[in-house]
């Protein structure tokens, strides 16, 4: 319910051709789980209290990368009724990488480029409800790229 | 701003494919520069995607999104014609917005 006024909030920003004002953006900002330096802290900020693993996720990313400064990943949540899907990786200063969260126009589906400080499993948590399931996948780093 | 943010957005089938390239630094705050002194954190915290002015997509941020961040969506619904608009804050109270139409693929 959360992210339903959340959406509403920012889509009357965009209607009225405003841009967020900063106080609102922190406001939104989700600070406890993205400053959060282990993943246990960082889950915990997204309110997840048990995660399922699921074969319906899909994560894909590179076997090895040469430089953790760019790391593409892809997710994809093939769970009726996603809402949203998490990015987060253990061994990163502070674990959560990004949450996509998806309107019923959008399909569960994301790819983008993230930084990995050392080798780790980059793992996706969905959200469905309130409950919240996952996949991950083991990526090698080669170079630190979180300086 | 729309030098900030390169987009693309073509329907092939059913869906809408949203490529979209930001220029932004993505400072963690923890990189030191030559002289040794640590750079403050510049990132972006909210990127917000809407079709026909409906927010499709909504992503918060932290500092592990690469420089200059790539995404790519998929969205549905959408007809040859449709806007699609990209809006990014970042934690210094800057922003951007860019906006499409979508394209036959």
């Amino acid at each position: 319910m959360k992210r339903r006024g959340f959406i509403l909030m920012s889509g009357a920003a965009l209607l009225s051709g405003l841009l967020l004002p900063l106080r609102a953006l922190a406001a939104v900002w989700n600070k406890a789980a993205f400053e959060a330096t282990t993943l246990a802290g960082a889950t915990q900020g997204l309110q997840v209290d048990k995660e399922t693993p699921s074969a319906d996720i899909t994560v894909n990313a590179p076997d090895r990368a040469e430089n953790g400064a760019v790391v593409q990943v892809e997710v994809i949540s093939r769970i009726p009724g996603t809402e949203a899907i998490a990015i987060v990786v253990e061994h990163n200063p502070t674990p959560l990488i990004a949450n996509f969260m998806f309107a019923k126009d959008a399909e569960p589906y994301v790819v983008t480029r993230i930084k990995m400080a050392e080798t780790a499993e980059v793992k996706a948590i969905v959200k469905v409800g309130s409950r919240y399931f996952t996949a991950g996948k083991q990526v090698e780093v080669l170079e630190n790229g979180c300086g | 701003m729309a030098d900030n943010i390169k987009m693309r957005a073509q329907l092939k089938g059913d869906v809408t494919e949203l490529k979209v390239l930001m220029t932004h630094p993505m400072e963690t705050g923890r990189r030191k520069n030559d002289l040794d002194e640590v750079v403050p954190a510049h990132f972006i915290q909210l990127v917000t995607i809407s079709l026909n002015g409906n927010v499709v997509t909504e992503a918060q941020w932290g500092t592990g999104i690469s420089k200059n961040p790539y995404l790519t969506l998929h969205l549905r619904g959408a007809k040859v014609g449709d806007m699609v608009a990209v809006v990014w804050h970042d934690n210094k109270g800057q922003s951007a917005r860019h906006e499409i139409a979508v394209t036959a693929g």
